[in-house]
């Protein structure tokens, strides 16, 4: 069930891709087509997650490959709420090619038939990966209006003289949307490393991903800090929330198969 | 009922020609009653054309009328009949007949002229419909989105950095008519005009006075900077009047300076410090140039919303030929059952009121579930095919035989 779920999910996504590219070609109908992408395709995807939970013994996603596939999932979510609007279709260009790339390679590791038996119990690790992963998808999301920032920055620096018909957002609402964007996933992203440091069964469990992670959160605090504390704003903010962002891929790419296990 | 239109426009006639046609609202509503003669007429007049819509029975009449009331002779006029002409004004309520494609002002001077016309069902329809093709295309296209002025294009970049401009403050550096223009164009769009800096003292003031702002010597610039977010500059001096190095550290909030004096008030290497963006008038020109051909790009989808809209409304025509003939066909099905009832009235007479009403009620069932399908079909052919279709089921139904046989008997009695 999961599996013929996971077609239709990617389909949409990548529907979504390909529209937002036709969009920037021909702003109107593609741009409709794109958001309707993104609704059908992360309905279809929550279909998938709830089949999986369902037919899992614990917390499904508990193996690299899963824990992709319900990243992907709180990405597409996170932009759903944030930006599936008119103005925000430069970003969708962004977002959702790597959702639609990261859906087919979770389900080429697995991660869509996955159900690992871990030693946690359930309630931890939804509290632990769903918090962590659901901080990263926040913090994803501000990566991608940061670069919008920085590309729009650049077109209004070099008076591209096609930069109003791009029709992305102004400066200022991406800017303060970084801040925002930041501000609620990393309380999400604490929930979720406190859950992990709680259940930490010896002082030997600390592994050099942990090390990352605390760094990852440092940086994200310190954004924070300059941002709301010392007006940080503009180009050196976008430039820091990408550096936080770096972070985060090694991260992922670092999760060790069995971190969960 | 033929629709007729007689008009010249910017791409047949000069202003001097236009002017000699040109009506005013009271005018135009005056020649439409004079014009309409049983008929129906309005009368769209604007700086680039003057048209005259008329919807009568006689369209040769309508249209020599029309081209006498436009100067017949003295101005180049153009005639169009029916779907062409329907054709012809959605596409100037679009604003792709406008001077510059996407232009705002179209849409409400068509309303205008449809409000003040004298109308009945068919010219009725048009305009509603053409109001609505001009809404359409002006929602699902770019066309009237980017800017068509160096004013508006600096107001909408303002807008890029920004956002809302509401709140934003803007900094004027010279008092001339060009400063004016952008000031204009940044403040209907919100942002508060606070401060005009001027040599010459009395031009400032009027200009601060009129945007409710305030008047400020030159030498006070660094000062005004600080708190300004757009600054407009265009000033006769002969050198730079702003350089980078009187720019204050803005901590990241943005500063947009419009440079619109040539030769330049402004000092390239501002456009390097973080957070400011520096457009001069050739930077305005390209936006403004490319936002034309972007609107040219958009007028082309423009065009298949109009052809729809023209087409609906071909249909909607076509299906109030027919309507007198479905009407006649309907009276005449129910003139036989109510004859046939009231010839079986003898032999219904012992019937109660309740099978009474079922009888009624069982006829007339038939009758429409047998009229239907011709009904129907005869609609779609008329949209489709013409009237043709409506000859044949006058001749088949024998539709107006009995009032023409009426009338022939008429004389002899």
């Amino acid at each position: 069930m999961a599996e013929l779920l996971f077609w239709p999910a990617l389909l949409a996504y990548g529907e979504a891709a390909v529209a937002y590219a036709g969009d920037v070609r021909q702003p109107g109908s593609f741009g409709r087509a794109a958001t309707w992408g993104v609704r059908v395709g992360w309905l279809v995807q929550t279909a998938l997650l709830i089949a999986q939970a369902a037919r899992a013994d614990g917390f499904p996603w508990d193996t690299w490959a899963g824990s992709l596939n319900l990243f992907v999932w709180l990405v597409v979510g996170a932009y759903l709420i944030w930006g599936c609007r008119p103005r925000f279709r430069l970003l969708g260009l962004v977002v959702m090619p790597v959702a639609s790339l990261l859906l087919a390679v979770s389900y080429a590791a697995g991660g869509v038939a996955a159900s690992g038996k871990s030693g946690y119990s359930t309630l931890f690790l939804v509290l632990h990966v769903g918090g962590v992963l659901a901080g990263f998808a926040g913090l994803t999301l501000a990566a991608a209006i940061a670069a919008l920032y920085l590309w729009q920055e650049r077109q209004l620096k070099r008076h591209n003289p096609a930069v109003l018909r791009f029709r992305a957002p102004s400066l200022a609402t991406l800017d303060s949307l970084v801040g925002r964007t930041i501000a609620v996933a990393l309380p999400v992203l604490t929930l979720g490393m406190a859950a992990g440091f709680a259940r930490l069964r010896h002082e030997s469990d600390v592994d050099p991903l942990i090390g990352l992670t605390v760094l990852a959160w440092a940086v994200y605090g310190v954004f924070l800090l300059l941002r709301y504390g010392a007006g940080w704003r503009g180009r050196r903010a976008a430039y820091l929330a990408l550096a936080g962002f770096a972070i985060v891929i090694a991260l992922h790419l670092g999760l060790s198969p069995n971190h969960f296990a | 009922m033929n629709l007729v239109l007689v008009g010249t426009s910017h791409r047949l006639a000069p202003v001097e020609a236009r002017e000699k046609v040109a009506l005013d609202l009271e005018a135009a509503a005056e020649l439409a009653e004079l014009l309409a003669d049983g008929g129906e007429a309005v009368c769209l007049s604007t700086c680039n054309r003057t048209e005259l819509y008329l919807a009568h029975s006689d369209p040769d009449d309508a249209e020599r009328r029309a081209a006498a009331a436009l100067a017949e002779g003295e101005v180049e006029l153009y005639r169009l009949r029916d779907e062409a002409a329907a054709l012809h004004l959605f596409r100037v309520a679009a604003s792709l007949d406008s001077l510059v494609p996407g232009e705002g002002e179209i849409l409400g001077q068509v309303r205008a002229a449809y409000e003040a016309g004298a109308c009945g069902p068919v010219l009725d329809r048009l305009f509603r419909q053409a109001v609505h093709a001009g809404k359409k295309v002006r929602a699902e296209t770019a066309i009237a989105e980017s800017p068509a002025s160096v004013s508006s294009a600096a107001a909408a970049l303002a807008q890029q950095v920004f956002g809302e401009l509401d709140g934003c403050r803007v900094l004027l550096v010279g008092a001339g008519e060009v400063s004016e223009l952008a000031a204009r164009s940044l403040a209907a769009r919100g942002a508060s005009v606070a401060t005009v800096a001027s040599r010459t003292e009395g031009r400032a003031a009027e200009l601060a006075a009129r945007f409710g702002g305030e008047a400020v010597p030159l030498d006070r610039l660094e000062d005004e900077l600080a708190q300004a977010d757009v600054v407009v500059s265009s000033t006769s001096a002969a050198g730079y009047v702003l350089s980078a190095k009187q720019i204050p550290d803005r901590k990241g909030r943005p500063l947009f300076v419009i440079d619109l004096a040539v030769p330049r008030d402004v000092e390239p290497a501002v456009a390097e410090l973080d957070g400011c963006y520096l457009y001069n008038i050739d930077d305005l020109e390209a936006v403004v140039s490319e936002s034309l051909s972007g609107r040219r790009r958009e007028a082309a989808r423009a065009e298949g919303i109009v052809t729809q809209e023209a087409e609906r409304f071909r249909d909607w025509q076509a299906s109030l030929e027919v309507v007198p003939a479905i009407a006649s066909l309907r009276e005449r099905a129910e003139r036989i059952r109510s004859g046939e009832l009231a010839k079986a009235e003898s032999r219904l007479e012992g019937l109660s009121e309740s099978e009474r009403r079922t009888v009624e009620s069982l006829t007339t069932q038939i009758v429409n579930k047998l009229l239907h399908v011709p009904i129907v079909r005869l609609k779609q052919a008329a949209a489709t095919e013409g009237t043709g279709y409506v000859e044949v089921a006058r001749h088949l139904f024998g539709i107006g035989e009995e009032e023409r046989a009426d009338s022939s008997r008429k004389p002899r009695q």
